[in-house]
């Protein structure tokens, strides 16, 4: 009996590869560049702006991901939660407010919002931001409980369903706010850029990435140091299992639903900033871009997405400076390459 | 002889039937019995889109493969006769030429797609089809000299059916134009293309399509070869989808990305598809023409509802003849949740007696 | 005599168009080790997944502990007491062992003394602690998977088919495992094919073909009898040998 004990432990347990392949393309992807761009402040400023639309477009990816991986749900209207975050912004920064309804009110933090100090521009930035992304949440707690609560288990119907739900939101931000781009300012103190010798780094990007990255790390810190983001995890790979140790997996899931739409909807506020203004279809335009990524980094893998979104906003800075016609395409050449590498994206998560 | 024209596969449905003749009927005698260009043109609209839509079925509710590239196949269709009759001169050659090569070229990159990604799960192929149409729609708004960019390209068409064309004296009241030579052509093209789809989905090949839709395993297991059932599928539906944009671009005489291209083109197919009823053919009939007349006339309506609401705010703002979308996109939720089977698959459900 | 711990009755379960249950009885008596027999395909997994409420009866009633559960939902299934084993061991690759344990325990701290318990019929788990579970053989994800079910005190455990695909080796220490559980009082519903596994820990026994329960009784009963067991698994006993 101890005899077989010792054979079933002492077997061997193979080392676990750390697996870094996917990270380095990144530093591949940008020394690749280099000759192309053949100028080293164009291809430093250009790399610095490429990462900071990677971590904008992460804040985005990351919800839709992750809505995937945990329910199987691929919901085609993230998107507008993308919108909503820019267009909550706009209205609370700027003079915008529902306009549409009658009332010309001055947004409250306005005047915060454009004084030339720092602080108060931040403050102003912080409190939109976290309304916005409070009140995306809880439009996105009903969205699920509306559009995807009745159609679990069917994708095509998911993707018809979400779809729908899509426009519907879309038409209704127009009839609220009106058909008008909302102009979205950035920060007044964040205006310019700081100067490395030649190389120019705009300040919002600064801010941005600071952003994108906090929200990374603490993401990365949650998934992996604590209960929730163990569940999180095990529910990606094994819905039933984690219902059968006695978790409610719906709870967890709109949880983490109404998670990824405040995220996106800070992905938005900071894009639309970005643009220096929002319209309706601000979102539904960036849902191209998220499905690539997620199909690069492999669905419901929150790394991937992150290797994802870096790739892609890098690849997009440099072929709009080099090659602006090839841009759009060049995203696909990616994912068609990396699914020719790894079919099932950088970081495939394994399913039962 | 009916038999052998619908391929055995008829309406089933007594109301269903009255829908298809009062369509049928309404779209052939539209030129006489709704005089206008706006009518006409609302007409020439439904009859292309039952060939996209019911090309886009062929692909979804037949064989389970959802395409977000149809648009594509449909803008290169449009291309393709208007570049050759921008750059060839506005003669049969040229259209025959831009509709073959239109044609050609959707079948080779329906192929490519196919072979590259119809072997990954459904939801893949969803989005990369999203991505690439995505991406062409950038690519022909830039590449100016050749597709006018966002412009687009106004081009001449050959005489016979160009509207200022004068063919015969009046009939029944209406100017016998080259216009309505060009809407006549169009109505047979569409009903033959139509018939031609109705007639595959009912062949043993299409029979095999919904094996593999309803089980891949067990088609895949009884041997049949499912990566190459659906790539025929993939681009049999994208070259009639390029064929209904040679149609559209003939008929408007302009083709840009705005009216081929565009992701709202995409969603119309599918509230269409779906509004009228998956994996039924006749859904596309239905649905075009009640999808069409709303399109067009709902705006109108909205607009007479909109003066009574003036000054209220939200509602009026709801109420806006161009908030028109709003309404389709809840009628599209509604009915995917309410009438998964739409409305032809309604009706054939109470003809049997279903619930 | 006790209630049956868990009793199904008349239980009908269909999985998409397919009917797979028809009208299923039987008990599980409380404390000892209930077997679950019968050929591929007669529906045990069925019957552990219903009783799980990962499929939903159609027809008929689960009652556990006097209390019908048949339409609760499996986290409140799991909540009541009952641990499940599925036939795929439901390891979470991506985690390490020990994770998998802290989500097994649930809302409580890990026992140590259990789990020194544990380890001392499951040294691999010990060695492997830190490590992803993943990496571990065939048999050392069952076993993690077992002692899963175990780390808490549970009232019912759902095991099916443990032995599948394992060296004989490794079935003797499962054998010793259930063993050394059922000392400790807990109730277990064990679906099997090895027969031979089934006779060394079973008590009493259902065996199941065509989606019915086909027979009843105890485990030592059938194991003299090679004629019924021809009768009901289609193969003697020596085959298994």
């Amino acid at each position: 009996m101890s005899n077989q004990q010792t054979i079933a432990a002492s077997e061997a347990l193979p080392k676990k590869k750390l697996d870094l392949m996917p990270l380095l393309l990144v530093p591949i992807m940008a020394l690749l560049a280099y000759p192309v761009v053949h100028d080293l402040p164009t291809w430093a400023t250009l790399t610095v702006a490429g990462i900071g639309m990677g971590l904008i477009l992460f804040l985005v990816a990351s919800g839709f991901t992750l809505v995937f991986g945990l329910m199987d749900v691929l919901n085609f209207g993230h998107g507008i939660f993308v919108t909503l975050g820019a267009y909550f912004g706009a209205s609370l920064l700027g003079n915008s407010l529902l306009m549409n309804m009658g009332g010309s009110l001055t947004a409250p933090l306005a005047a915060w919002y454009t004084a030339d100090d720092l602080f108060l521009n931040m403050l102003a930035l912080f409190c939109a931001a976290g309304f916005g992304m409070l009140v995306t949440a809880i439009i996105g707690f009903i969205f699920e409980r509306l559009i995807i609560r009745p159609v679990y288990g069917s994708h095509l119907t998911q993707i018809l369903v979400t779809s729908g739900g899509m426009i519907v939101a879309e038409q209704l931000i127009l009839a609220l706010w009106g058909a008008e781009a909302q102009p979205l300012m950035k920060p007044a103190s964040l205006n310019g850029a700081i100067l490395f010798g030649e190389m120019a780094i705009e300040k919002y990007r600064l801010m941005t990435m600071t952003v994108g990255l906090i929200v990374f790390a603490v993401m990365m810190l949650l998934l992996n140091r604590t209960k929730l983001g163990l569940l999180i995890r095990a529910g990606v790979q094994d819905r039933e299992m984690v219902e059968a140790l006695g978790y409610k997996v719906k709870f967890l899931f709109v949880s983490v639903f109404a998670a990824g739409a405040a995220l996106a909807a800070l992905g938005g506020l900071f894009w639309g900033m970005y643009m220096d203004a929002t319209t309706s279809s601000l979102g539904g335009s960036m849902m191209v871009m998220i499905f690539i990524i997620t199909i690069i980094g492999g669905m419901g893998s929150i790394g991937g997405a992150f290797i994802g979104a870096i790739l892609l906003g890098l690849l997009t800075n440099y072929t709009g400076f080099a090659y602006p016609i090839m841009a759009a395409f060049s995203s696909i050449i990616l994912m068609c390459l990396v699914i020719l590498w790894r079919p099932n994206g950088l970081y495939p998560v394994s399913k039962r | 002889m009916l038999n052998s024209l619908f391929s055995g596969d008829f309406p089933r449905s007594r109301v269903l039937t009255a829908m298809l003749i009062i369509t049928f009927v309404g779209l052939l005698l539209t030129p006489f019995i709704f005089p206008g260009a706006r009518a006409m043109n609302v007409g020439a609209k439904i009859c292309i889109f039952i060939v996209l839509v019911a090309a886009f079925d062929l692909m979804l509710g037949y064989t389970g493969i959802l395409s977000f590239a149809h648009t594509m196949f449909f803008g290169i269709g449009a291309y393709g006769v208007a570049i050759a009759c921008d750059k060839l001169g506005p003669d049969w050659s040229s259209v025959l030429i831009g509709m073959g090569a239109g044609m050609v070229i959707s079948a080779v990159i329906a192929l490519v797609i196919s072979l590259f990604s119809l072997r990954v799960r459904t939801l893949y192929f969803a989005m990369i089809t999203l991505a690439v149409a995505s991406a062409f729609h950038i690519l022909c708004s830039q590449l100016g000299e050749v597709t006018g960019g966002e412009d687009g390209i106004n081009f001449m068409v050959p005489d016979l059916i160009h509207p200022s064309t004068q063919l015969a004296e009046p009939f029944f009241g209406v100017e016998i134009t080259g216009q309505i030579v060009a809407y006549y052509g169009l109505f047979v093209f569409a009903l033959v293309v139509f018939l031609f789809i109705l007639r595959v989905v009912n062949s043993p090949f299409g029979r095999v399509l919904q094996a593999i839709r309803d089980n891949e395993f067990r088609a895949a297991a009884i041997g049949y070869r499912v990566v190459v059932f659906r790539s025929i599928s993939t681009v049999l539906g994208s070259v009639i989808a390029a064929l209904a944009g040679s149609l559209l671009a003939l008929w408007l005489r302009y083709n840009g990305p705005g009216s081929t291209l565009g992701f709202d083109i995409m969603m119309d197919i599918l509230l269409i598809v779906v509004i009228g009823g998956m994996a039924t053919m006749y859904g596309s009939v239905i649905g075009a023409a009640i999808y069409l007349i709303a399109q067009n006339y709902l705006q109108d309506l909205l607009k007479l509802v909109q003066a009574d609401v003036e000054g209220i705010p939200v509602i009026s703002g709801m109420l806006h003849p161009d908030r028109w979308l709003l309404w389709m996109g809840l009628a599209f939720i509604i009915c995917v949740y309410y009438f998964p089977w739409g409305i032809v698959g309604k009706l054939r459900m109470r003809a049997l007696g279903i619930k | 005599m006790k209630p049956p711990i868990l009793k199904l009755e008349n239980v009908n379960t269909h999985i998409g168009p397919y009917h797979i249950l028809h009208g299923v009885n039987f008990e599980v008596p409380e404390g000892g080790l209930t077997m679950l027999l019968g050929r591929n395909g007669a529906g045990k997994t069925t019957s552990l997944r219903t009783i799980m409420g990962l499929w939903t009866a159609s027809q008929g009633k689960v009652i556990f502990e006097g209390h019908d559960i048949t339409e609760l939902s499996t986290p409140e299934i799991a909540r009541l007491g009952i641990a499940y084993v599925p036939e795929n061991m439901g390891v979470f690759t991506e985690l390490t062992v020990r994770e998998n344990m802290v989500l097994a325990a649930r809302d409580a701290k890990i026992d140590s003394s259990r789990l020194d318990w544990i380890f001392t019929y499951m040294p691999a788990l010990k060695k492997f602690w830190e490590q992803q579970a993943g990496l571990l053989s065939g048999g050392q994800k069952q076993m993690l998977s077992i002692a899963r079910a175990m780390i808490e005190p549970r009232k019912l455990l759902l095991v099916d088919e443990p032995s599948k695909g394992l060296a004989p080796a490794i079935i003797q220490n499962l054998v010793e495992a259930f063993k050394a559980l059922k000392q400790t009082g807990t109730t277990v519903l064990l679906v099997e094919q090895n027969f031979n596994f089934a006779k060394n820990v079973g008590d009493t026994v259902a065996v199941m073909d065509n989606g019915k329960v086909v027979h009843r009784g105890t485990m030592a009963g059938l194991a003299e009898d090679e004629a019924l067991q021809t009768k009901l698994l289609g193969l003697s006993l020596d085959s298994h040998q």
